[in-house]
C-alpha cells in the first residue's frame, strides 16, 4: 500500500506539473497578456504600464515568471488577485463552500438515483422502466445542463414560483432550509448528466454480476431472491463504480461552472469566469491547480476505497 | 416410456424424475433442452448423468433445483423430491428447498464463490438463509464443516477470502457450504471438471465419502467416462436432451448398447502405454534444442521489500527431432503454458538457450525473429476466443501470410488447400467464425497454424475445451498432418490420456522443472518419479486390469 501511494503521489506531482505549464502558456499568449485589463484604463500611461510591469515582475522572461510562481506556491504563496489585492487562496477559500455544497449534493443525488435506475434497468432488462431509463439517459447525455437550468428557471421559477431563479439563498435569511430550497434546482440540473451515466454504467456492472457463477451459487443456498441482489449482485457492481466516480469528479467540476453561471450561484466557477473576464491571472492559476489537485485527490480516494473494499487488492 | 410417469415412487428414491420436457424460447437450435426424459436417484447412490455439451445434463440439474432461466420454461412431467412433487410449486417453496433439501455444486470453483465475502461468511450465509441456528451455533457448524471437508486450519480458513485459495481448497468450501444442512441430495455439476488430475482425484474421493458416511443421494454431471467409471452406482446417458440409456454404472459401461454411449466409451482416450511408431524423415538434426532454459516472474517492488518471485521455467532442457511430437503435461501453475510462450518468443526467456534449426533464437529481438516466426506456429486452447469474430475464415487464414508478403491470390489459393486438409469444406472461406462448432473452429485454428507451412507447431491445451468425441477427431486430424507435411509438435496438456494419444515422448513438469522425460510406455507404465507416478494414479477410471473401481465394486 504504501509503494502505491508513493507511486501514485509521484504521478500527481508530474501531472500538476504539466497542468501548471500548459494553464501558464495559455494565459501568456492570450492577446494583451496579463496586463490587458490594467491596459483598459484610460488614465493608465505606457509608462504607468511599465512600472506596474516591473512591479509585479511580469517584465522577466516567461520561464523565471513561471519558476517564481512555481517556488511560491510550494510555499503556499499563491500570489494576489489582480482584481482586488487580497490573496488567492482567501478568494478561493470565499467560493470554494458553495462549489462543495453544489458539487457534494448534486453527486449524492446522481448516485442514488442513478445507481437505482441502473440496478432495475438490469433485473428488469428490456422492460418498459428500461426502455424508458434508456431513452431518458439519451436526451439527457444529448442537452447541455444550461439548457436544463433555464427551462427549470422558467417552469419552477417564473411560471409555478416554487423554487428560487438563483443564488445560494436570500439576504438576510441565513437558515439551512433557506440554504435548501436554492439548492434543490442547480443541485438537480447538475445531476442530470450525472444520473444518466452513473445509470448506463451501473445497468452494465450489475448484468455483469449478474450472470456469475457467485451468484447462481448464492441462489442454490436457499438465500432469498432480494438479499442476493443487494449483497452478492450489487455488493460486486459497485465495485467498479468507485472508479467511475473517481474519474467523474473533474466534469462535475466543470458541469458546476456552468450550472453555476445559470443559477448565479456564488461558487468557484463564476469565480473563474468573472477572473477569466478581468484577465486576473493569479485567480485563474489559482483556480486551474485547485481544481488539478481536487481532481487527482477524487481519483486517489476512488483508488483507496476500491482497494479497502476490494480484499482482493487490499490483502494482495 | 411415458407409461412409468404413474408410477409409485417407492421409498428407497430420493428423486425421480418422470417425462420431463423442458423447452427451449423460439428461435434456438431445438425447441426442447429435454424431451421427456425419466430417471430415478436411488436413496444412498450416486448417479451419474453423461452427455456432451449440449445434451441438456445441465438444464436438468437447474430444473431440480428451480435455477432456470426465465425464459426457459418446464412444459411437462415430472420431479419428486422425497416424495413431493417440486413442479409447478411457487418460488419461495422452491427457495425453501434449495440448500436445506437438495444442494448444488457447480464446475468453475474459481468463479463460484463471491470475492468479497469471507469463506465463514459464505456457509454462515447457506444455513442463515433458512433462519437456523444462532450466530454462535452456525460458526461452530462452519468450523465443523470446514473440518469435515479437508480443509487445513478452519480457524484461518473461515477468515480467508476466496482469492486466497487453491481452485482445489475453493471446491471443498463449495462442498461444505452444500453440506451445511445436511441435505438429502447432491447434485454436482461437473465438479472436477475444471480441477487437475491430482486435485480431481481428491475431491472425487471426498464427494464419494462424504456420501457414503451421510447415507446421501447424489446427482453427478460429467462428460468423463474416467469420472463415471471412478464413482457412479448408475448412469444415465444424456444426448441432444433425450436420455438414449440408463443402467447400473457396471452395465453401461461393460456392455453399452445405444451407439451413442458406445461412441462415447470408445471417443475416450485411454492410457495406451504403447509408443507411437516415429515417422521417419530424411534429416536428423533436431528441429528444436532448447537448453538450460529459464523464466522468472517478478511482482511487487524490490524497493519496499515485497517482491514475489516465481520460477515458472527452471533449468528446462530437451530437444525434439523432425517430425516428432514431445508431450508437455503437469498440473496448473507447473510452468507448461510459460514452457510455450518461451518457445514462441510471446514471452523473453531469463537464460538459456532455444536452437531452432541450429540458431539460438532466445537472444533475438522481435524484429530479427519475425522471419522465424512463421515457422513456429501456435494453436490455441480457446476455439471460441482464438478466432476474431468480425473476421472471415478467408481472411483469418491469409492476413498472416500476406503480412509476409505473400501474393493474396495465392494465399486465398493455399487457404483453400488447407481448409481441405484439416477436413473442411472450401466454401468455409467466405464465412464467420461464430458459424462453425467448437471442433470445427479448432480445425480453422489448426489450418491458420499450418498455412505459414511451419517447421513446430506448438499445441497449449488445443484440445481441452472440446467434448470427448471431438477431441478424438481432432487428434487424429493433427497425426495426420504431422504424417503428411512432417511438423513436429510440443503439445502441452494437463490431460496424461491424450498425451499418451499423440506424444512420441513426455515431459512432466513440476514446479518449473522437467522430472521426467521418456517415451509413453516409460511414463505411463514404469514411471522413474514418485510425481510421475502421482499424476498417473490420479487418472479417473484408469486402473490395472482386473480391479473394479471401488464404486462398482461396492454395489451388492
Amino acid at each position: 500500500m504504501s509503494a502505491f501511494l508513493l507511486n501514485r503521489f509521484l504521478q500527481s506531482v508530474v501531472l500538476l506539473v504539466i497542468v501548471s505549464i500548459i494553464g501558464f502558456t495559455v494565459l501568456n499568449l492570450m492577446p494583451g497578456g496579463p496586463m490587458a485589463q490594467y491596459g483598459l484604463d484610460p488614465g493608465m500611461t505606457s509608462d504607468d504600464l511599465e512600472r506596474l510591469k516591473e512591479q509585479l515582475g511580469l517584465n522577466r522572461p516567461i520561464l523565471v515568471q513561471y519558476f517564481d510562481w512555481a517556488w511560491r506556491l510550494l510555499q503556499g504563496d499563491w500570489g494576489t488577485s489582480f482584481r482586488d489585492g487580497s490573496p488567492v487562496l482567501s478568494v478561493i477559500g470565499r467560493h470554494i463552500f458553495a462549489t462543495l455544497l453544489l458539487m457534494g449534493s448534486s453527486t449524492v443525488i446522481a448516485i442514488a438515483v442513478g445507481t437505482w435506475i441502473g440496478i432495475r434497468g438490469a433485473t428488469h432488462r428490456y422492460s418498459a422502466f428500461d426502455y424508458v431509463a434508456t431513452i431518458g439517459a439519451m436526451v439527457a447525455l444529448s442537452i447541455p445542463t444550461f439548457w436544463f437550468g433555464l427551462v427549470g428557471i422558467y417552469i419552477f421559477s417564473l411560471e409555478l414560483g416554487w423554487l428560487p431563479a438563483g443564488n445560494m439563498y436570500t439576504i438576510g435569511d441565513g437558515s439551512a432550509l433557506n440554504y435548501l430550497h436554492h439548492l434543490i434546482m442547480p443541485s438537480v440540473v447538475l445531476a442530470l448528466v450525472h444520473i444518466a451515466i452513473w445509470s448506463r454504467y451501473m445497468r452494465t456492472a450489475t448484468l455483469d454480476v449478474i450472470s456469475q457463477e457467485f451468484v447462481k451459487t448464492a441462489r442454490a443456498k436457499g438465500v432469498p431472491e432480494r438479499r442476493v441482489l443487494m449483497k452478492h449482485v450489487v455488493g460486486n457492481a459497485l465495485l467498479p463504480m468507485i472508479t467511475l466516480a473517481g474519474v467523474q469528479l473533474p466534469s462535475i467540476l466543470t458541469g458546476a461552472l456552468v450550472t453555476e453561471t445559470v443559477f448565479t450561484w456564488p461558487g468557484m466557477g463564476r469565480l473563474f469566469l468573472d477572473s477569466l473576464g478581468y484577465s486576473d491571472f493569479p485567480v485563474v492559476m489559482g483556480l486551474l491547480m485547485f481544481s488539478a489537485i481536487l481532481t487527482i485527490l477524487g481519483n486517489l480516494i476512488a483508488d483507496i476505497v476500491v482497494a479497502l473494499v476490494d480484499p482482493r487488492i487490499r490483502l494482495a | 416410456m411415458s407409461a412409468n410417469i404413474h408410477a409409485v415412487v417407492s421409498d428407497d428414491v430420493a428423486l425421480s424424475v418422470r417425462g420431463l420436457t423442458v423447452s427451449l424460447p423460439t428461435g434456438m437450435e431445438r425447441s426442447h433442452a429435454v424431451k421427456d426424459i425419466s430417471f430415478d436417484l436411488k436413496r444412498g447412490q450416486i448417479l451419474c448423468v453423461i452427455g456432451e455439451s449440449g445434451s441438456g445434463k445441465s438444464v436438468t440439474a437447474n430444473t431440480i433445483m428451480g435455477l432456470l432461466p426465465k425464459m426457459i420454461a418446464v412444459t411437462g412431467g415430472s420431479i419428486t423430491l422425497d416424495g413431493r412433487e417440486i413442479v409447478g410449486i411457487g418460488p419461495e417453496e422452491l427457495r425453501s428447498l434449495r440448500g436445506r433439501v437438495v444442494s448444488m455444486i457447480f464446475q468453475d470453483p474459481l468463479s463460484a464463490l463471491n470475492p468479497l465475502m469471507t469463506v465463514g461468511a459464505q456457509i454462515d450465509e447457506a444455513m442463515q438463509a433458512h433462519g437456523i441456528g444462532t450466530p454462535t451455533s452456525r460458526r461452530e457448524r462452519a468450523l465443523e464443516l470446514l473440518t469435515e471437508v479437508g480443509l487445513p486450519e478452519p480457524e484461518v480458513m473461515y477468515h480467508q477470502y476466496p482469492f486466497r485459495l487453491s481452485g482445489g481448497q475453493r471446491q471443498r468450501v463449495m462442498i461444505a457450504m452444500a453440506l451445511a444442512l445436511e441435505p438429502s441430495i447432491l447434485i454436482a455439476d461437473e465438479p472436477t471438471t475444471a480441477l487437475d488430475v491430482t486435485t480431481q482425484a481428491q475431491i472425487l474421493e471426498l464427494i464419494r465419502d462424504i456420501q457414503r458416511r451421510k447415507n446421501m443421494s447424489v446427482m453427478f454431471i460429467t462428460h468423463d467416462f474416467g469420472v463415471v467409471a471412478e464413482i457412479a452406482d448408475s448412469v444415465v446417458v444424456m444426448e441432444k436432451g433425450h436420455v438414449v440409456e440408463q443402467g447400473s454404472a457396471q452395465d453401461v459401461l461393460k456392455t453399452p448398447k445405444h451407439p451413442y454411449t458406445k461412441r462415447l466409451i470408445a471417443a475416450v482416450p485411454h492410457l495406451t502405454g504403447k509408443d507411437r511408431v516415429p515417422l521417419q524423415t530424411i534429416s536428423t538434426g533436431p528441429v528444436l534444442k532448447v537448453e538450460n532454459l529459464v523464466k522468472t516472474y517478478r511482482s511487487g517492488s524490490k524497493l519496499f521489500g515485497k517482491q514475489r518471485v516465481v520460477q515458472a521455467v527452471r533449468e528446462v532442457s530437451f530437444e525434439l527431432a523432425p517430425g516428432r511430437t514431445l508431450g508437455v503435461v503437469g498440473e496448473s501453475g507447473s510452468g507448461k503454458s510459460s514452457l510455450g510462450r518461451l518457445l514462441t518468443k510471446l514471452m523473453v526467456s531469463d537464460g538459456g538457450r532455444i536452437l531452432f534449426e541450429d540458431r539460438d533464437v532466445a537472444p533475438l529481438s522481435e524484429a530479427e525473429f519475425r522471419p522465424t516466426r512463421q515457422r513456429i506456429q501456435m494453436i490455441f486452447q480457446d476455439p471460441f476466443a482464438s478466432l476474431n469474430p468480425r473476421a472471415t475464415i478467408g481472411r483469418i487464414l491469409t492476413v498472416g501470410p500476406i503480412a509476409h508478403g505473400m501474393a493474396p491470390a495465392v494465399a486465398r489459393e493455399e487457404a483453400r488447400a488447407m481448409l481441405d486438409l484439416v477436413g473442411l469444406d472450401a466454401g468455409a472461406i467466405g464465412r464467420y467464425p461464430h458459424e462453425f462448432s467448437g471442433g470445427q473452429r479448432q480445425r480453422i485454428g489448426i489450418a491458420r497454424a499450418l498455412m505459414f507451412k511451419p517447421k513446430l507447431l506448438v499445441a497449449d491445451e488445443a484440445v481441452s475445451a472440446l467434448d470427448v468425441s471431438i477431441q478424438a477427431q481432432i487428434l487424429q486430424l493433427l497425426d495426420k498432418i504431422q504424417r503428411e507435411t512432417g511438423v513436429s509438435m510440443v503439445f502441452i496438456t494437463h490431460d496424461l490420456r491424450v498425451a499418451s494419444q499423440i506424444c512420441d515422448e513426455i515431459a512432466v513438469m513440476q514446479h518449473g522443472r522437467i522430472v521426467e522425460m521418456g517415451p509413453p510406455s516409460q511414463i505411463f507404465l514404469n514411471p522413474q518419479a514418485a510425481y510421475t507416478r502421482e499424476l498417473v494414479a490420479a487418472i479417473p477410471g484408469e486402473r490395472p486390469t482386473g480391479m473394479a473401481p471401488v464404486a462398482v465394486a461396492a454395489e451388492p
